[in-house]
C-alpha cells in the first residue's frame, strides 16, 4: 500500500494538487534491538484500549516563524486519535524536545511518557517554494523505525500531507489500508422541516475545506462518488423533475443521465467507475437499471411490479445486492450483473434498506427499520451474521471509508408539531460497532458519501 | 395563488381608503372625516366577495370544492373508498375544465428510508393517475411526481402527522 503511494502523482481528488511522496527512506538510527513484540493493532476484534502514541510538532527545518509544522501535527493527531485506535499523548508531558527527536529519539525519554509509537517530522522550504514534509514513525518500544516518508508539494497542499502521514501511521500499525486523505460529498440541510432546503455540499473527511456545491433552489439528494473520476452521481429536481444527474466537482460540469421520461434515482457508481446503477420509475414501478457510462447505453436488470431501487455492486461487479418489496416488506435481495439468479439474503426480524456492498466484499452495510427504530448494520453477502452497530429513532444510508472499517450514515432527530427537532447530522462508526462518533458539519447534514482515497 | 393576490389588492384598497379618510380630517373639518371612514368599508366587502369565489378551473376552486388530497396507509398506495370518491371527483372536475393539467404528487412518511419512499411516493401518484385515467381523463393531462418523505405537509414525528403525510396531492399545472 505504501509503495504503491510512493510513486509521483497529480491530479488527486482535488484539482492541481500533487503531491510528490518520495520513496520510504532508510534508517538513521540502525539500533534496531532484538525484535520483540511488534507494535501492531488488530482492528478486527475492535480495540479495548487505544494505542498510546507521542506525535510531536513536526519541526521547521527553515526556522521560520511559522506554525505550520504544528499544524500538520495537529490535523494528523486529530485523525488519528478520531479513528478511536489511537490516544495522543500530552505534549506538555514531553521529556526529549520533537527538534531533537527529529534527529534522533531517546527511547528511554519516550518510554517514560508511556509512549509506545513515536511520530517525529520536519518540514522544510524549497528554493522553488514548495514545501518538503519528512516524518518517521518508531516503535518506541523495539527503538525501531516503522515508516519514513517524504512528501513535496506546494504549501497549501499541508492539510492533505498531515492526512497522508496519518494514513501511512495507521496502514503500518493496524495492516489496514488508511481513510483519512479522503472526502464526503452529502446534502447540507438549512430551514425548518416544513421547507427545508437541501444543497450538494463536499468537505474533508475531518469537516475541512467545506464547500457548496449547488445552490438550494433544486432540491437534490443522495450524493455518490465516481470511484475513478472527479465526478459525483446525485438526484435533483431541476424544473420539479426528479432525474440523476452527474456533477464534476473540479470543473463544475453538470448534465442530466439516462432516461427522461420518468423518475431516475438511487444512483451507485460501478466500482470501476464506468457503470453507474440507477432505479427507474415507469407508471409507477421502479426497477433497476444499468447505464454504460462511455457509450450511455441502458440495460434494465430487474422486471418486476415490486419496488426494486438502491442497487450496490459488489467489488468484483459480479454481483448487485438491491432492495425490494417483492415478497411483500423490504428486503435485500442478490442478483447477478445481468439481473440473474435473484435470491433474497435478509431474514430477520423487521424491514432491511440501503444496502451497501463493502469495499472489500466482506460485508454488506444496510438499514434496518424494526419495532419504530431505525438500525444500520452489516451482514454476510449471504445473509448470515448479522450485526447492528447503532440503532436510533431514525438514521439511514451508510456509507463505507475506503478500506471497509468505518462507516458513515446520517441520524434524524424526531420532530415536534412545532417543527422543532428533524435536524440530521452525519456520524461515523467502525464496523465493529465501536467508536460512534459525530462528524464534523457547519449545519443539518445527510445522505453522506465517501470518496475513495485521493490517487 | 390568485386569492391570495386579490386578498392583497383588497386589503391595499382598504388602506387607500383609509389613508384618504385620514388625510381629510388635516384639510377639513374633523365631522366630515367621521363621516367619510364609515362610508369605505361596504367596498371592501364586495371586494371580499369576489375572492371568495374562486375562478373556474383554479386550484382555489379545487380546493375549496373537492379539498386537494387524499391519504394512504403505512406502506400502501392502494386508494381507500374514501380516497377513490376524492379522485372520482378530481376526475369530474378534470372533465368540468377541459383546459386544466394536473400534477400529482405522491408523498411519504419519515418512517422509511430515502430511496424506498421515493419509488412508493411514485406509486401512489401513479395509483391516483391510473384511477383518473380510467374514469376517462386523458393522461396527458396528469403527470406524477414523487416527493418521496422530502415534504410533509404536517410536522410532526407521531401517527397523526405521518398518516396526513402519506398522500397523493392534485396541484393544478
Amino acid at each position: 500500500m505504501n509503495q504503491a503511494r510512493s510513486s509521483i502523482f497529480s491530479g488527486g481528488i482535488s484539482s492541481a494538487i500533487a503531491i510528490l511522496a518520495l520513496a520510504a527512506f532508510a534508517l538513521l538510527v540502525g539500533t534496531a534491538q532484538q525484535a520483540r513484540a511488534e507494535l501492531q493493532i488488530n482492528v478486527t476484534d475492535g480495540v479495548v484500549e487505544p494505542l498510546p502514541i507521542a506525535l510531536a510538532p513536526f519541526v521547521d527545518a527553515s526556522g521560520q516563524e511559522d506554525k505550520l509544522g504544528q499544524d500538520i501535527a495537529a490535523v494528523a493527531t486529530a485523525d488519528l486519535v478520531g479513528s478511536g485506535l489511537f490516544r495522543a499523548i500530552d505534549e506538555k508531558a514531553f521529556i526529549q524536545t520533537p527538534a531533537a527527536a527529529a534527529l534522533a529519539p531517546r527511547f528511554p525519554d519516550w518510554r517514560q511518557v508511556n509512549a509506545q509509537g513515536l511520530i517525529v517530522g520536519a518540514v522544510k522550504r524549497q528554493a522553488d517554494g514548495r514545501i518538503r514534509v519528512e516524518f518517521r514513525l518508531w516503535d518506541v518500544i523495539g527503538e525501531q523505525q516503522l515508516v519514513g516518508q517524504a512528501f513535496v508539494t506546494e504549501r497549501s497542499n499541508w492539510r492533505r500531507v498531515a492526512h497522508l502521514v496519518a494514513d501511512a501511521v495507521y496502514t503500518r500499525l493496524t495492516g489496514e489500508d488508511g481513510y483519512f486523505d479522503t472526502r464526503i460529498v452529502y446534502i447540507a440541510e438549512s430551514g425548518p422541516a416544513s421547507r427545508r432546503v437541501k444543497r450538494l455540499a463536499i468537505m474533508d473527511q475531518d469537516g475541512a475545506n467545506h464547500q457548496m456545491l449547488s445552490g438550494g433552489g433544486d432540491l437534490v439528494l443522495t450524493p455518490r462518488f465516481s470511484p475513478s473520476r472527479q465526478e459525483v452521481a446525485y438526484l435533483s429536481y431541476d424544473n420539479g423533475l426528479p432525474r440523476v444527474h452527474i456533477l464534476n466537482v473540479d470543473t463544475n460540469q453538470r448534465e442530466t443521465v439516462g432516461p427522461l421520461d420518468g423518475m431516475t434515482f438511487a444512483p451507485r457508481f460501478s466500482p470501476d467507475g464506468d457503470q453507474l446503477l440507477f432505479a427507474r420509475e415507469q407508471r409507477g414501478n421502479s426497477d433497476i437499471h444499468t447505464m454504460d457510462l462511455r457509450t450511455r447505453k441502458i440495460r434494465k436488470l430487474t422486471n418486476h411490479p415490486a419496488i426494486d431501487t438502491s442497487p450496490s455492486y459488489a467489488p468484483d461487479q459480479s454481483r448487485i445486492v438491491f432492495n425490494s418489496d417483492r415478497g411483500g416488506a423490504q428486503q435485500l435481495y442478490v442478483m447477478d450483473a445481468d439481473g440473474g439468479n435473484v435470491q433474497r439474503i435478509s431474514f430477520g426480524d423487521g424491514r432491511y434498506a440501503t444496502p451497501v456492498w463493502s469495499p472489500r466484499g466482506d460485508l454488506i452495510a444496510f438499514t434496518k427499520i424494526k419495532d419504530g427504530q431505525f438500525s444500520i448494520g452489516v451482514m454476510r453477502p449471504d445473509g448470515s451474521d448479522e450485526r447492528i452497530l447503532s440503532t436510533s429513532f431514525l438514521e439511514e444510508g451508510p456509507t463505507w471509508a475506503p478500506n471497509g472499517r468505518v462507516l458513515m450514515f446520517y441520524r434524524q432527530t424526531a420532530t415536534n408539531r412545532r417543527g422543532q427537532g428533524g435536524t440530521s447530522r452525519l456520524y461515523m462508526v467502525d464496523v465493529t460497532g465501536a467508536n460512534l462518533r459525530q462528524a464534523k458539519t457547519p449545519g443539518g447534514a445527510s445522505d453522506p458519501a465517501w470518496s475513495p482515497l485521493a490517487p | 395563488m390568485s386569492m391570495k393576490f386579490l386578498a392583497v389588492a383588497a386589503l391595499g384598497l382598504a388602506l387607500a381608503a383609509c389613508s384618504t379618510t385620514e388625510d381629510q380630517p388635516a384639510t377639513s373639518g374633523s365631522a366630515q372625516a367621521v363621516t367619510t371612514t364609515t362610508a369605505p368599508p361596504p367596498k371592501v366587502v364586495n371586494n371580499t366577495v369576489a375572492v371568495n369565489a374562486p375562478r373556474p378551473g383554479s386550484q382555489e376552486e379545487l380546493n375549496a370544492t373537492i379539498g386537494d388530497r387524499v391519504q394512504f396507509g403505512f406502506d400502501r398506495y392502494d386508494l381507500s373508498p374514501e380516497a377513490r370518491a376524492t379522485v372520482g371527483s378530481w376526475a369530474d372536475w378534470m372533465k368540468r375544465h377541459q383546459n386544466v393539467a394536473l400534477n400529482i404528487e405522491g408523498h411519504a412518511d419519515e418512517r422509511g428510508t430515502r430511496e424506498y419512499n421515493l419509488a412508493l411516493g411514485a406509486r401512489r401518484a401513479n395509483a391516483v393517475k391510473d384511477y383518473m385515467t380510467a374514469l376517462g381523463v386523458a393522461s396527458g393531462r396528469l403527470q406524477t411526481v414523487s416527493f418521496g418523505k422530502e415534504r410533509p405537509a404536517v410536522l410532526g414525528s407521531n401517527e397523526a402527522a405521518w398518516a396526513q403525510n402519506r398522500r397523493g396531492v392534485a396541484v393544478v399545472r
